[in-house]
């Protein structure tokens, strides 16, 4: 029998960087940069939905940036021990969340949740606090979340100590582990941990979990892209 | 707020996402705001509690509804074609990525008190109440004309001209009774009324191979659905514009239109902030005779009644589907509009388990519209919530090239989107100077 490969849906949240109070960002997309191509860029800019200074420039260079990677749609694999594989389908919230403008389809059927805060800015634990408590009203009671204390490698200016955010995090019954997503330092860690604490059984639906128990139907769902290829060959097409 | 816009967008409907979206791949800089605190506008899905916030005040919902978060109710009764424009839109921008579809599992229509499943395979048409005998023999005949025909090669007209001959002539060619005349032509061709008998047939008959190529697509009728409702194609399209840039503000007061003294766009007033920008898009309620624009650029073109019904059961007669679409044809009975029926449920993640949501919807003709839909609300057997809305149906008074003022359509009563992309393309055009032309998103990232 082969291998167990499971998809999971995973949504990314933290304090956004303020385009008045020139406050530096958490790293959100920087931790997932790590994670998906173990890449660092110390002169990203932030995430393009929170940054016109790059579209300016000229569209198609943003395209080639890696901010515009990290919106986008990433997905990265991780292989446990037992020879299961978790794919995660990562979620940028490309800047919607600014003006409390989050859809509620960001939220829908994710699976887990890594929640990032600055281990230098007390505020952005603060920040982090207010998005658990959003994940635990508008996402699925079943949500695997990780609060994940971020740019370690910068211990001496460091804010927020490890044990307030420790014990907040198992009060609140999350994941905790603090990172750098320059160095790498406890990045896979993080993620493989997550990997291996969401279920294995009841494999979710292509995109993400969505096969919610109880309330989808047996009917399988469409797949436009593969109806689109299969017939635009035989269609008349005038494009 | 102080930074300066290529184009702000103004209302969540999918129209305007649509626009957003593409207009943020574009390389525009967007700014989309919205009055309301969730996204959507006209053609938003809502939850329980919006719902009843929305129609009865201070009610709070029945608690025996289930939860909440369960319910995703369109406003607006639509289903997308499975071949058809808004499709190809979906594929081509890649916000397929954030959707799931499931097919809308009948297609039925009412013939003389009664309604029958629109056939969807051969099998299904031969053992159709529908037509007679003989009927049926005729109506293959025209159907494998339409199938044959090939502009360049007159052997398949049989010597009729699409591009002038009507479509009465076309029937009668055939020899098809009212009954099938009306059955193609609103139950195949989707028109709301009778006028595109007496037009050149050519645009019936694209309709009529959209509708048998929708139909094949799938099998059991020509309509796809997302999971969570009609709601979440805005919130995609919003989102590819996010990616591409675009700025998203909901729950933000429109106050004025500023204008200069010419009378062409400056930028957008919210409370004591003014966004500058080179243009501004919006649905007609942001330029109507409300507080907010001040000038009226929009006019009343009609009606729509909606009728959104909770029933507990699955509609009568329709083999207990969980999602179908009921035609009944004016000609049916005596009125000038289609009566629509548009009725989908869990199995589409819009609602609790056996619960099931019918709309019923057609354009206004008489000073007490709901009693117009009764034939339709009759269908459905017990109804146990009805939330009726009567709505204008806006159109801009100018096409906003000398103003910078680009203002979208109301969603009228037709049953799917093709309109909405017409005024998608309709927009793009008086905007960019172009037509639109669809390419694949160009960053393909991950395995």
């Amino acid at each position: 029998m082969s291998k167990q490969q499971l998809q999971f849906k995973l949504v990314l949240l933290g304090k956004k960087k303020d385009q008045y109070h020139r406050e530096s960002a958490v790293g959100k997309s920087s931790l997932v940069l790590r994670f998906v191509k173990d890449q660092f860029d110390d002169y990203r800019e932030s995430t393009i939905g929170g940054s016109f200074s790059l579209l300016r420039l000229s569209p198609r260079w943003t395209r080639l940036t890696l901010s515009t990677l990290t919106a986008a749609f990433l997905t990265q694999t991780v292989n446990l021990e037992d020879g299961t594989t978790v794919k995660f389908e990562i979620w940028d919230t490309a800047g919607q969340e600014r003006y409390k403008s989050l859809a509620p389809m960001y939220y829908r059927n994710a699976n887990c949740a890594v929640v990032v805060y600055d281990i230098t800015q007390s505020a952005s634990l603060e920040k982090a606090r207010n998005w658990i408590r959003e994940l635990q009203r508008q996402a699925d009671p079943s949500i695997v979340i990780a609060l994940c204390g971020n740019k370690s490698d910068l211990a001496a200016r460091r804010q927020v100590t490890q044990e307030e955010a420790q014990k907040y995090a198992q009060e609140e019954g999350l994941m905790w582990a603090e990172t750098s997503a320059k160095t790498g330092e406890g990045v896979t860690d993080i993620f493989t941990r997550i990997a291996k604490k969401l279920p294995t059984t009841a494999p979710p639906s292509s995109r993400g979990g969505a096969g919610r128990a109880g309330a989808a139907g047996d009917r399988k769902g469409v797949d436009l892209n593969k109806q689109q290829r299969s017939t635009s060959s035989g269609d008349q097409c005038n494009c | 707020m102080d930074e300066e816009y290529d184009v702000i967008v103004l209302g969540t409907g999918l129209t305007e996402c649509i626009l957003s979206g593409l207009l943020s791949v574009e390389g525009k800089k967007v700014l989309h705001m919205d009055r309301n605190d969730y996204y959507g506008g006209d053609s938003a899905s809502l939850n329980l509690t919006q719902l009843y916030r929305k129609f009865r005040g201070d009610q709070t919902p029945p608690s025996e509804l289930g939860r909440d978060r369960d319910y995703a109710v369109d406003l607006i009764p639509k289903f997308i074609i499975a071949s058809g424009e808004l499709t190809k839109i979906l594929v081509h921008t890649d916000v397929t990525r954030y959707l799931e579809f499931k097919q809308i599992a009948g297609s039925f229509v009412y013939r003389d008190g009664k309604i029958s499943k629109v056939p969807s395979t051969e099998m299904e048409a031969v053992k159709s109440p529908l037509m007679g005998l003989f009927e049926k023999r005729r109506a293959k005949k025209f159907f494998e004309f339409l199938q044959n025909w090939k502009d360049e090669d007159p052997a398949t007209h049989q010597g009729l001209n699409l591009d002038i001959d009507t479509m009465k002539t076309v029937y009668e060619t055939f020899g098809l009774e009212p009954g099938t005349q009306d059955f193609i032509g609103h139950a195949m061709a989707l028109y709301l009324d009778d006028d595109y008998i007496t037009k050149p047939a050519r645009r019936a008959y694209e309709r009529i191979v959209l509708y048998t190529s929708s139909m094949a697509r799938y099998g059991k009728s020509p309509y796809i659905y997302p999971l969570y409702g009609l709601g979440e194609l805005p919130q995609a399209f919003a989102r590819l514009s996010a990616i591409y840039g675009g700025t998203y503000m909901l729950d933000k007061r429109v106050d004025e239109i500023v204008t200069d003294t010419d009378g062409k766009f400056v930028g957008v007033r919210s409370g004591s902030e003014t966004v500058k920008a080179k243009q501004v898009i919006g649905d007609p309620s942001y330029f109507g005779d409300h507080k907010e624009s001040g000038k009226v650029r929009v006019v009343e073109d009609g009606k729509v009644i909606r009728a959104i019904c909770i029933l507990k059961h699955p509609i009568p007669g329709t083999d207990d589907a969980d999602s179908v679409q009921i035609i009944i044809p004016q000609n049916q009975v005596q009125r000038r509009h289609d009566i629509y029926i548009a009725m989908v449920s869990s199995t589409h993640n819009v609602c609790a388990k056996d619960v099931y949501v019918a709309i019923v919807s057609t354009v206004v003709e008489t000073d007490r519209p709901e009693q117009e839909i009764t034939p339709g609300l009759q269908l459905l057997g017990p109804i146990y919530q009805k939330f009726v809305s009567v709505t204008p149906l806006y159109t801009p008074i100018s096409d906003g090239k000398a103003d910078d003022i680009f203002i979208t359509r109301s969603y009228d009563a037709t049953s799917h989107f093709e309109t909405v992309v017409e005024d998608v393309q309709d927009v793009w055009k008086r905007i960019i100077g172009k037509d639109l032309v669809l390419k694949k998103r160009e960053v393909e990232v991950g395995q």
